[in-house]
Formats: structure tokens, sequence, C-alpha cells
């Protein structure tokens, strides 16, 4: 395979993951302003930092508005994370690679794009926000329907597949990061309920409100949202879980190309950090644990672009 | 003047249904405007999905753009065919014996029959190649012989495409859209098939490696996705099962040309390049250029690679050289031409400009290096102004220049709002050739005007296409 066509899989499931992750984040906020009587639009900072996106926006707005907050992440073209812009990129990335995609998954990604293109091009409505934002979520599980159901289990995939989880970990991360604070001891006394918002906030945003429920019953505590987000086996959208994902595909490409490079050492080392009980992670500091996880995140992908030549 | 009338390929001449299209016309008789309007809409809609699309130069907005597809076929007999397939493979013969030749001995300006200035002074010749023989000796891969018909036997080539003739995509993707929505047409009407063309490509271009062990690697070259033509090229690899590679992913590495894999460099044999000679190599021709590979050039002239189609080939597609065509075919197959070319006036020649400058408002003229349509004056349909203005043009740089009569291009009927109705068409089928082999794929890609009236049938100049079908005999 060509190192362009690894790089544009990884790139091409990146962006297709952050359309998903962005459009999970409006909704949280606009599930928050809704039910929170009396939240002016100060949720909507912490949702735009969350989605990593916050500074980019202060550069073109005097103001922090709901409305605004909302297009921002939705839909400007000088938001490079935006849904619209994340689609449009992956999209991009899939035209690139075309030939390594089946037909279903290039349809999937076009059809997309193209109805990305159509609704988003004027703003959104805030009556018809909620169905824009279904439609995203429903059009990510169509491109992961088709690339789980017709691509070959080959390098391709393991490519992809390093995209989607190394996304899907920094989100998870950043969204941890920004929401440290409310699991802290000293916020609420250890082993008590945390304010039921917050919560809500950090579960509804990786779409894990029932699975936490199933799981941990629903007393709320910080040391359980902790525990489920970073280290749960079980949850797709767990820092854990994600990290494990990158080392298998890691492990696959090495296997079948018959080679150890520097990123697979890397994944290893990271997922060995990440084995630890949650005590130990509050105990050494739950926001630089985090900080040292986004941080090798960040290594990790810059040593695969390496290892398999994206660019040179 | 009056003008001859107009041949319908359906209805010919005097309103009686020819033979090729009865079973056309009984489906039409049998079909409401109303379904083939939502059949045309479908059309629409699968091809957008597809992706097949093309980009629109200095258009941010509509950046991609469908070709029009209009759903009622082009259909050609047999026999046509035959006939038409001869003339062809004798023309594609001719052209690469005349490019050996110019590249070589130049036998051909020797004996008289072409002055050295056509060769010698034309931008498309390139000396790099003089006294290099490609491997199996093809310098054409791939052509595509633009055709136009005037009658029920009389055609005439257009234009010959032998630097990277492109549309091939949209013949296969136009008979794709056909089976898939009007499946019971190929129930009832005997079509020779077309979707082997990525297969025979694939062989064709393999046969023409240099001596490799093993299979050859082929590899298809495409500018990158801001290409006017990149769905195509995406296409070609998808279908052929070979890698699709863009200048920054290939390098001279040890002798060879080898692409940049996730495991490594890894040499390639066969290059079909959907790159300009001029953007190849930076190191041998335009500095410039960042969509060749330096040093390709130097690996090609060593024998290290096979470069489809060869540099230098565009000589062989030049207007000025095409008014040469019949003396080049006499000269090299002995043979008298099989195929006609339409009258052309050489507007270098004083007394073909005086001529030209005469007659302009009956005449087509056509830049000698143009394409696309573009820079081309149809004197029936300019305005005073637009003649006078070529004709400033004609007398300052008479040498860039040819003429020809207006021809009346045949038509076929397309599905419009208002029903059927006659447009232009021309047609361009599409060669391949190997070592001892030319293997021309039955039908090719019919263009046609989708205006009333109008000559030209370019997609960049709103142009559409049609299925186009030969029959089984």
């Amino acid at each position: 395979m060509l190192g362009k066509t690894a790089n544009g899989l990884f790139w091409m499931y990146r962006y297709l993951e952050r359309a998903e992750n962005t459009a999970r984040l409006i909704e949280t906020g606009q599930r928050i302003a809704l039910t929170r009587s009396g939240a002016g639009d100060g949720e909507w900072r912490s949702i735009l930092q969350t989605a990593g996106v916050a500074e980019g926006y202060d550069e073109g707005h005097g103001s922090l508005t709901k409305d605004q907050a909302i297009d921002w992440m939705l839909r400007s073209a000088d938001n490079p994370s935006s849904v619209l812009s994340a689609l449009a990129a992956a999209r991009q990335n899939a035209r690139m690679v075309r030939t390594a995609l089946t037909h279903d998954v290039w349809e999937a990604t076009n059809g997309t794009w193209m109805w990305a293109r159509e609704a988003l091009s004027r703003k959104v409505a805030e009556r018809d926000l909620p169905k824009v934002l279904h439609r995203v979520r429903e059009r990510s599980a169509l491109v992961r329907g088709a690339t789980d159901g017709t691509m070959l289990r080959n390098d391709i995939y393991d490519f992809l597949r390093l995209g989607t989880f190394l996304e899907r970990a920094d989100s998870t991360a950043r969204i941890l990061d920004v929401k440290y604070y409310v699991l802290l001891p000293s916020v609420a006394a250890v082993g008590s309920s945390i304010d039921n918002v917050q919560w809500e906030t950090i579960l509804l945003s990786v779409s894990a409100r029932g699975g936490f429920r199933m799981e941990y019953g629903s007393n709320f505590t910080p040391r359980d949202i902790a525990q489920f987000l970073i280290l749960d086996r079980r949850m797709p959208r767990s820092l854990c879980f994600c990290v494990r994902k990158i080392r298998d595909n890691l492990d696959y490409l090495g296997s079948s190309y018959g080679s150890q490079p520097a990123s697979l050492a890397k994944a290893h080392d990271l997922q060995a950090y990440l084995d630890r009980d949650i005590e130990a992670i509050f105990d050494g500091g739950l926001h630089e644990f985090i900080q040292k996880v986004l941080g090798r995140l960040g290594e990790l992908g810059r040593q695969i672009e390496i290892d398999y030549r994206f660019y040179e | 003047m009056t003008n001859p009338p107009i041949f319908d390929e359906m209805w010919g001449n005097d309103s009686a249904l020819r033979a090729p299209y009865s079973g056309i016309k009984d489906w039409l008789d049998a079909e409401t405007p109303a379904r083939l309007r939502a059949k045309s809409r479908e059309a629409e809609e699968l091809f957008r999905l597809t992706g097949i699309t093309f980009n629109v130069y200095g258009r941010a907005e509509a950046e991609e753009r469908l070709i029009p597809f209009d759903i009622v076929p082009r259909v050609i007999a047999a026999r046509e065919w035959q006939r038409l397939s001869r003339g062809i493979e004798q023309r594609v013969r001719a052209i690469n014996a005349f490019l050996h030749d110019i590249y070589h001995r130049q036998e051909i300006v020797r004996a008289g029959r072409i002055p050295l200035e056509m060769i010698s002074r034309n931008e498309a010749f390139l000396p790099e190649m003089i006294g290099v023989t490609p491997p199996g000796g093809v310098y054409t891969h791939i052509v595509g012989i633009d055709l136009v018909r005037t009658d029920d036997d009389q055609f005439y080539v257009l234009e010959d495409n032998a630097r990277t003739p492109s549309g091939v995509s949209y013949m296969l993707e136009n008979r794709e859209t056909m089976l898939q929505m009007f499946p019971e047409l190929f129930a009832r009407n005997r079509v020779q098939p077309v979707q082997t063309y990525p297969a025979n490509l694939r062989r064709s271009l393999a046969a023409c490696a240099p001596q490799t062990n093993g299979a050859p690697t082929v590899a298809v070259l495409t500018p990158g996705i801001y290409n006017s033509a990149y769905f195509e090229h995406a296409f070609l690899a998808d279908e052929m099962g070979v890698e699709l590679v863009e200048g920054h992913d290939l390098r001279v590495v040890d002798g060879r040309v080898a692409m940049r894999t996730t495991e490594g460099y890894k040499p390639i044999d066969v290059l079909y390049r959907r790159v300009d000679d001029a953007f190849l190599d930076p190191l041998n021709f335009n500095p410039e250029s960042t969509l060749g590979v330096p040093g390709i050039m130097d690996v090609y002239r060593a024998g290290g690679i096979t470069i489809a189609n060869a540099p230098g080939t565009g000589i062989a597609d030049d207007k000025a050289i095409y008014s040469y065509m019949p003396e080049i075919v006499e000269f090299y197959t002995g043979e008298r031409p099989l195929l006609q070319n339409v009258p052309t006036w050489r507007c270098q020649d004083a007394e073909a400009l005086a001529y030209v400058l005469d007659n302009l408002s009956e005449l087509v003229v056509k830049e000698v290096h143009g394409s696309g349509g573009y820079g081309m004056l149809i004197g029936p349909a300019a305005s005073r102004k637009e003649l006078a203005a070529f004709r400033d043009k004609l007398k300052a740089r008479p040498g860039n220049y040819i003429a020809q009569p207006t021809l009346s291009l045949s038509t076929v009927p397309i599905f419009t709002r208002a029903g059927l109705a006659p447009r232009h068409v021309d047609l361009r089928p599409f060669v391949l050739v190997s070592p001892g082999n030319v293997h021309i794929t039955p039908g090719g890609l019919t263009r046609v005007a989708l205006k009333k009236g109008s000559l030209v049938v370019n997609s960049s100049q709103g142009g559409g296409t049609k299925d186009t079908w030969v029959l089984e005999d």
C-alpha cells in the first residue's frame, strides 16, 4: 500500500470520528441548556473547550452565545473541526484513497457529505437541530456499518482503525481533561454523588449514560465515572478500550509486514501506563494523568506517520 | 449555400426507421414520458453518489460537476462497426509506425511526404525521444480516435488522441448505469460488452513492460484530486487493481522508478501516466513541475520503465500533422486509408490562409495544439464581431490554425422535457496497443451536444454523453 494511502485512510476515519464526536457534544450542550433552568450560555464555553475549538471561536467572535457556538461547531468553514468541515475532509481523503475503499464505503461517505453540504448550507434553526444532529450520527453509523460489513481485514483496515481509535481516545481524554475538576475529591466528598448536570454532560458526550447505569447503577460517584471512562474494557470509548484497539491494529500491521516499528513499542508502553487502578490515578493527580495520556497519544500518532511513511 | 440534409442515425434522411434502432423504438414506444423522466433523475442520482464527476477549473463553488447523461442509447450495427474498426486499426498502426520513424530515421521526411519543419518546429516534438525505442516498440498504448458521421456510410476522423485520451470511464459507467436502470433492454437487444476494458487495459500495459522477473507492477499516475479527470484516474486504477500514484509518491531509487509504500520503496514497471509530457520530469522538462518524477526520463531512456503513452506522442495528434494523416497511412501501411480525414486547410500556406479568410463564416477554425473545444471558431454560429476578432488572430499567427468545412454531423435522439429530439453526436472509440496487438473496445464514448442545433459536444462546453451500443452480429 502507498504511504499516502495509509495516511488518507487514517485521516478519513479520524475526521469521520471527529464529526460524530462534535455532533454529540452539540447535542450534550443543547440538552443541558434545555433541561437546566437558568443555565446561561456558560456551559457552551466548556463544550467548545471539550471539542478543542474554543480558541478558534474566540478569534472570530466577540462574545459567546449559544447560537454562535452551535453554528461554529456545526458548520463553520473556518473551524476545521466543525461537523461540516470534518465531513468534507473525510470525503476529500476518501476521494484520495478511493481505490482502497469498497463501493459501499465510498458511497456511504460520499452520500454523507452530499447530505451535509445541502443540510448545513444555511444556518440550522433550533427546531431542526435535533433532527440534523440525529442524522449525523445515523450517517456515521452507516459508514461504520459499511466499513465493518464490506472491507477486507487487511492493512487497509488496520490503518483506518488506527485513525478511528486515536481520534476517539483523544476525544475522551479531552472530555476528561476539561471536566476533570468535577471528578476531583475536593469538589464532592469521596463516595458522594456529584452534581447531576455535570455527570450528565460527561456521560452524554460519550453516549454512555445508559451503559453506565447498566454497569454501575444509578449512584454516580466521581470514582465510578472516571473508572468507566478511563479503565473500563467493555466501554468502546474508554481510554483503555481505544488504546487496546490501537495496539491490536499495530500488532496486526507488524505481523503482516514482518516488522517491529517504534510505534508498536510506544503503543505497548501506553497500554502499560494505563494498567493501574483508579485510586492510583487519583493519587497521582487526575489532571496530570490525562495530560500525560494526551501527550502520549500525540506522540504515538506522529510515530505511526513516520513508521508507515505517510509523508516521506 | 444550402445546407445538406442532416442524417439522423435513428430515422435516416427520410424518416424511415433504421434497422439497428428497432429495439430502441419498441422500448421508447412502450415507456411513458413520466417514467423516462423519473429514470433520468435516477440516473443523475446514481452518478452523483458514485462520484462520476469532473472538476471545472477556476470555479471554487461548483467544484465538481456531472457530465449530463442521456438515457437513449446510440446504436451501431455489427457490420458498420467491423468496417470502422478495420479503419481504426489501420490508422493506429500507422500512427505508431510514424512515431517510431519520426524519432529515428525520419524516412517520411526524406521521402518528401511531410515537410521537415512540420516536425522540427513542432512544439509536441520531443528531442529527448530521438533514438529512443520504447519497450515493445509501442508508442501509443491507449488511443482515442474521434469520429463523426455525416451519412449512412460516410464517417470522418475528426481528430486522433494519441497523448492521454480521456472519457473511457464514462463509456463504462454509462453502460453500468443503463444495465442497472433498464436491465430488460439488454435482455431483448444483444449488445457487445464493454466491461472487459479495464482487464484488457491492464493486460495490454503489462505486455508492454520492460523485461521483468514475474508479473510487472503497473501504476496510474495522476496530477491529483483537483485534476478535472481525477475520477477517471481513480476509477481505472481501482478497476485494474493497481496503485494510483502522484508525483510525490514516486522517486528514482537504484535506477528504477519506485513508489513509497508503507513498507518502503517498491519499483514500478509500467506507469500509465495521466500527466502531460511537460510535467513528467522536472529535471528534463518543465523545472517548475511538482506533478512528475525527477529523473524518470533517464530511467526511461535506459529501458527501466514503460511510460504509457510514450513521451512525445503528441506530435501524432497535432492538428497540423492531422492533415497529413492520409499520406501517413499510405506511407507506412502501403494501403489506401479506410477512414477519411475531414478536408483541412493549413493556414500556414498563404493560399490556404487566403481561402480561409474569405470563407471564414462557413468554416470551423481550430488551434493546432488546442483541445477541449477551447479557442475554436465555428463560423456559421459566430457573430460578426467574433469573426472579425478571429480574422485578426489568423493573420497574426496563421501557423497556429487549421480550418475545416462545417460538417453536418449526424444526430441521435435525446430525451428532453419536450420528448425526444435529435442532437448532434460524435464518437470516441478506445484502442489498446501492445506488441503485435491492437484491441478496440466495441463502441466507445458518444458525446452529444445538448443544445438544439449545436455542434459542440465537449463536456467542458456543456456536452453530454450516451451509452453506445454495438450490436452482436
